[in-house]
């Protein structure tokens, strides 16, 4: 099997002429060029990440791309597949999106796990890059987050929040007793908060459209609120904080041309005006379309994991139904189901559509009518 | 600039950043010395082959008929120079089989023969014009070698009223045809006059990229005396293929698996149009042809008026030899050009040109997989999915790439141009549209 | 307790009932009337779908048997004794059948045909003919990149050295190779048959030296040495006629200077020990 798969194309082994199929030349541009450009487009949410982080932001990361990229060289090793295929940089990838999708103080031996999620059952079991039905990194988040709820719903706030008892930050805190803790002598090693999302997912609904019910939300969706989201000034993820960071890899993504725009657009839009309606009909029951757009791992999963390559449909329009899809799922975890984050879901989900929608998708040929003309004289 | 230009294009395609021209595009053409020895292919257009006319012995007049046409789809040949036929042999030919070639030794006297007279074509009616343009053995000289007479004989029922001549010459590397409407505007105008008036169009137009803007200020000055209009293209590949070049010129599409004569257009190549003012004005027949022989590894990159006949190895010592092995010799341009093996293949009257690549240059194809990235959605012109169809292609599911319209594509390699994994994605197709015509056959 | 094992019980054999039914009404009332003579003769076929009779499956050419269309002779696959039970079943008379198997008319392997370029692409064989007729310095040689081993469904054909090479033995004679194959090398031939001549280059003798060790030079010895009819002159190259075939002593009898008049066991031998040697160096 190995050998028929490597012997496909053959490569030429020395300097004379050589004979190819047309065309003769190349713009350049390979896997490993690309994947490294995504890793550019990365930086600014690892920037952030760490900038809010700290140092436990960076130890999540280095855990998370080490493991990936020893697992993958241990999978081809074991296989009998070419290391080389290491320098694709597809692990890279994986590794530093992981890490994104990761609580800031994930221990090692979670990476070690999310990695084997990610690279051995997302992408590994299927044949490698480009086999795979299913998002690595989504796979390896769904994984642990069932297995592993608690740890990784331990959320730590980030540099700039401390339960200060008044103003936007104190909403996310269970505010513990310091007088008495101090008093009894006991030390804490860390403090933990709850995201918006789940303060969202807590808050209990209201269904009718009193004036209570509109101010259900207030105290996670307000302007201070909103701006804190979007530089990243909350609890979450990695990379799912700062949507600011986000936006700009997502803008160097579209720059390079490494993802189709539809993506992005149709996800924050169809979330957008789904959230605005069931908002605008019981204002009780969901905050603002804001909100939803910048808390949770929307943004980081419309710019970098919906657009994975390998597991989104291929035509432009293709990529519009699964970005509406995915909004729609992502809506309706949010809002009626048991998780606070519907994002990993939905992507999974959707990913499985992803053959259906590119056969529906089919492309129409340039000059195409639906009578076709009898051939020639 | 000219200001009044218009500029226009097609959806999709590749602009390869680097795209060669420069290597050749400042050097004027030069005539080739006389050899000794030509090897003339008899198969040189699409269609039948013609007959030779011509046995060992015979002694042959420049221009004198040496095959004449064999069917309705078929040009005669006639003698590069003037000497003796050595003989029908097997050459060496473009497509790697054995190709049957007139050998002529020439005489050094280069003289002409008597040339059919000249044909003061504005009175002309079409048929006299069409008569002379198949005497004259004309053909496609863009690539395809369709001969032109065919084209210029649509069915009665379809109603012409475009005339676009090619001159977009997208090809990176070929400068051909950019030189020849630099320096012969008068000849290209005038040829594309005599094939409207052939095809009985108003509308001429000529199409060319706008990197050529001292070719299109040249044309300018002259094209109302013609009545011919000039039109400026877009930079990007391939912009002169049909299909895309009429929609860019007209808006027209001309529907899957119809022919350009559908939506009113006939597209003759700019080399094409000045052979047919050679043809109808003096009554030359087509002997030789502008070529661009080209390359890092060349010495002196060049545009050569090189004769039928003339091995490949002899006009590259016309630019003096190689620099140093290349690692891929291609009749034609980089991204539609065939390789060839043997430096003993002979020019015919559509080799654009001869381009040598080093190894750094050229695309190594690899066995990586396909990410999906669409990259070469978004470059295809004719809107198809070439990942889907070699996909299939390698799975052997031939009739499934039906459905997905692989017999639309033009091959005009954008698609593995572009593609980040190296597939060689237009090989797959040609090989599945080659399965599907063997079936098709079979049954 | 009691009532509930009892609920259960009624409760799956009312919905079996149920399903019984709606499977029994709807086969009653929407099947598809068949001849019962189409599955018999099914039975009878071999079953491989190998697409040898022209058409699509073995199902396909039964519905045709029966409906008068095809013969039985045309199943290259089955046996003398199917193909007569089948014409009894269907009550037609059938000839003697001949088993055919498919050879490879080249002996080119890689160390006696030179490559001549070196190439890069899809490893198949009708793709390498496209550019510029394959790497092989023959142009009509076996281009070795195993398409017909691909295609044989029945894995008859086995790829040493770069050459194909039949192996008698599994071949059926589908004939699926000998559409496969771009260059045209494979033939069906009588199983009978164990002498071939391994060329097909219509080239003359200096021409196909230059590129091969083994090319057939229509030195015409065997020729000479066989009985009046057993070989055809073609050109430049000789060729065994299948309908008046030599046997197996004219290998020796002749003395092919070039080595390609060969029997098939000789062939896949000369075959085997190359690809040996070359493993051990």
């Amino acid at each position: 099997m190995s050998e028929q798969t490597t012997s496909r194309i053959m490569l030429p082994k020395g300097e004379e002429l050589v004979l190819s199929p047309s065309p003769h030349i190349h713009d350049n541009e390979t896997i490993q060029s690309i994947m490294l450009k995504v890793v550019l487009a990365m930086l600014p949410a690892i920037a952030a990440a760490i900038w809010f982080f700290g140092t436990n932001a960076l130890l999540v990361i280095v855990w998370c791309v080490t493991f990936c990229l020893l697992l993958e060289v241990f999978w081809c090793q074991m296989a009998g597949k070419p290391v080389s295929v290491i320098k694709d940089g597809s692990a890279l990838v994986t590794g530093l999106l992981l890490a994104l999708n990761l609580p800031p103080v994930t221990p090692w031996w979670i990476c070690l796990l999310g990695a084997m999620l990610g690279i051995w059952l997302g992408k590994q079991v299927f044949g490698g890059l480009g086999q795979n039905p299913f998002n690595p990194v989504a796979v390896a988040r769904v994984g642990l987050m069932i297995a592993l709820p608690r740890q990784l719903t331990y959320w730590t706030p980030s540099n700039n929040m401390t339960p200060d008892l008044s103003g936007y930050s104190n909403t996310f805190f269970t505010v513990p007793d310091f007088a008495k803790l101090s008093q009894t002598g006991e030390i804490f090693d860390g403090l933990t908060c709850a995201t918006p999302l789940s303060i969202m997912q807590t808050t209990p609904k209201i269904l009718d459209s009193s004036a209570e019910a509109a101010n259900n939300f207030a105290a996670i969706a307000n302007p201070e609120a909103y701006w804190q989201y979007f530089t990243g000034n909350m609890g979450g993820c990695l990379g799912e904080t700062s949507a600011l960071a986000i936006i700009l890899g997502g803008i160097i993504l579209l720059m390079f041309k490494l993802i189709r725009w539809q993506v992005p657009v149709f996800y924050l839009g169809t979330v957008a005006v789904f959230t605005g309606l069931v908002h605008m009909t019981w204002p009780g029951v969901t905050p603002a379309p804001l909100f939803h757009l910048l808390t949770g791992g929307l943004m980081l999963a419309a710019f970098f994991m919906a657009t994975d390559m390998v597991t989104s449909p291929i035509t432009p329009r293709g990529a519009a139904i699964f970005a509406i899809g995915l909004g729609i799922m992502t809506c309706v975890i949010r809002i009626w189901g048991g998780f606070p984050e519907g994002v990993s879901f939905s992507i999974l989900m959707m990913n499985a559509l992803v053959p259906l929608i590119d056969r529906m998708a089919k492309l129409k040929p340039f000059g195409f009518k639906k009578t076709p003309v009898a051939k020639g004289v | 600039m000219n200001k009044d230009l218009k500029i226009v294009s097609f959806k999709g395609g590749v602009h390869p950043p680097k795209d060669g021209k420069i290597l050749s595009k400042k050097n004027a053409i030069q005539t080739a010395p006389l050899l000794e020895r030509y090897q003339v292919i008899v198969s040189q257009n699409i269609g039948a082959p013609p007959a030779p006319v011509v046995k060992a012995g015979d002694e042959v007049k420049k221009g004198q008929l040496i095959a004449e046409a064999a069917g309705f789809v078929s040009v005669p040949l006639h003698a590069p120079t003037s000497g003796k036929i050595e003989g029908l042999i097997d050459i060496p030919g473009p497509m790697g089989v054995p190709a049957q070639a007139i050998a002529i030794l020439a005489d050094g006297k280069d003289e002409w023969a008597e040339l059919a007279p000249p044909i003061d074509w504005r009175g002309a009616d079409a048929e006299t014009l069409k008569k002379r343009i198949l005497e004259c053995g004309i053909v496609g000289m863009g690539g395809a070698a369709f001969p032109s007479h065919v084209k210029l004989s649509p069915p009665p029922d379809k109603k012409i009223d475009y005339m676009i001549i090619n001159g977009a010459e997208c090809e990176p590397y070929l400068t051909a045809d950019h030189r020849v409407m630099l320096e012969e505007p008068e000849k290209v105008l005038a040829g594309a006059a005599i094939l409207g008036r052939a095809a009985g169009v108003k509308n001429v137009v000529i199409a060319v990229e706008i990197n050529k803007v001292d070719a299109i200020n040249a044309m300018m000055e002259k094209a109302a005396e013609f009545g011919v209009g000039i039109v400026g293209m877009k930079v990007q590949y391939p912009q002169g293929a049909e299909k895309q070049l009429i929609y860019a010129v007209t808006r027209r599409k001309v529907p899957t698996g119809a022919l350009p004569a559908d939506v009113g257009c006939i597209v003759q190549n700019a080399g094409t149009a000045a052979a047919v003012a050679d043809a109808v004005r003096s009554g030359i027949p087509l002997i030789e042809r502008v070529t661009t022989i080209t390359g890092e590894p060349v010495v002196t990159p060049g545009n050569w008026r090189l004769r039928l006949g003339t091995p490949i190895s002899a006009a590259l010592t016309f630019c003096g030899g190689v620099k140093y092995e290349p690692s891929k010799l291609i009749l034609g341009g980089p991204m539609m050009g065939f390789a060839q093996r043997s430096i003993e293949v002979t020019v015919m009257k559509n080799t654009s040109g001869i381009l040598l690549l080093k190894k750094s240059e050229i695309t190594q194809y690899e066995s990586n997989p396909c990410i999906r990235c669409g990259r070469c959605i978004k470059a295809c012109p004719m809107n198809l999915q070439p990942t889907v169809l070699s996909q299939l292609t390698e799975a052997g599911k031939f009739e499934e790439t039906l459905k997905y319209n692989v017999m639309d594509c033009i091959e005009c390699g954008a698609c593995a141009f572009t593609c980040p994994a190296q597939i060689p994605l237009v090989q797959h197709i040609r090989r599945a549209k080659a399965e599907i015509r063997n079936r098709s056959k079979k049954r | 307790m009691l009532l509930t094992i009892i609920l259960s019980i009624l409760a799956l054999s009312g919905l079996g009932i149920i399903l019984g039914l709606a499977i029994g009404f709807v086969s009653k009332f929407f099947g598809v009337a068949t001849d019962p003579k189409v599955d018999l003769v099914l039975e009878l076929l071999p079953g491989v779908n190998c697409g040898g009779c022209s058409r699509p499956g073995c199902a396909d050419f039964a519905r045709a048997l029966v409906a008068g269309e095809a013969s039985p002779e045309q199943c290259p696959v089955s046996s003398q004794e199917a193909v007569t039970q089948i014409a009894q079943l269907l009550g037609m008379t059938v000839g003697d059948l001949e088993k055919k198997v498919a050879v490879v008319l080249c002996g080119g392997d890689i160390h006696q045909t030179k490559v001549k370029t070196l190439y890069n692409g899809v490893n198949d064989c009708i793709s390498a003919m496209q550019i510029a007729g394959g790497p092989k310095s023959c142009a009509y040689g076996c281009l070795g990149m195993s398409s017909c081993a691909r295609a044989c469904p029945f894995g008859a054909i086995e790829m040493i050295n770069g050459l194909a090479v039949v192996h008698n033995e599994l071949c059926v004679g589908c004939g699926v190779c000998v559409d496969t194959c771009p260059r045209d090398l494979i033939k069906l031939v009588p199983a009978e048959a164990k002498v071939h001549i391994y060329c097909s280059s219509p080239e003359k003798a200096a021409v196909k030296m230059k590129v091969c060790n083994v090319p057939c030079i229509a030195c015409r010895k065997c020729v000479k040495s066989g009985e009046e009819g057993q070989f055809e002159i073609k050109g430049f190259r000789v060729e065994v006629n299948y309908d008046n075939f030599p046997g197996e002593d004219i290998v020796e009898k002749s003395g092919c200077p070039k080595n390609c008049l060969l029997t098939t066991a000789q062939h896949l031998e000369i075959e085997r020990n190359a690809d040996k040697e070359e493993n051990a160096v």
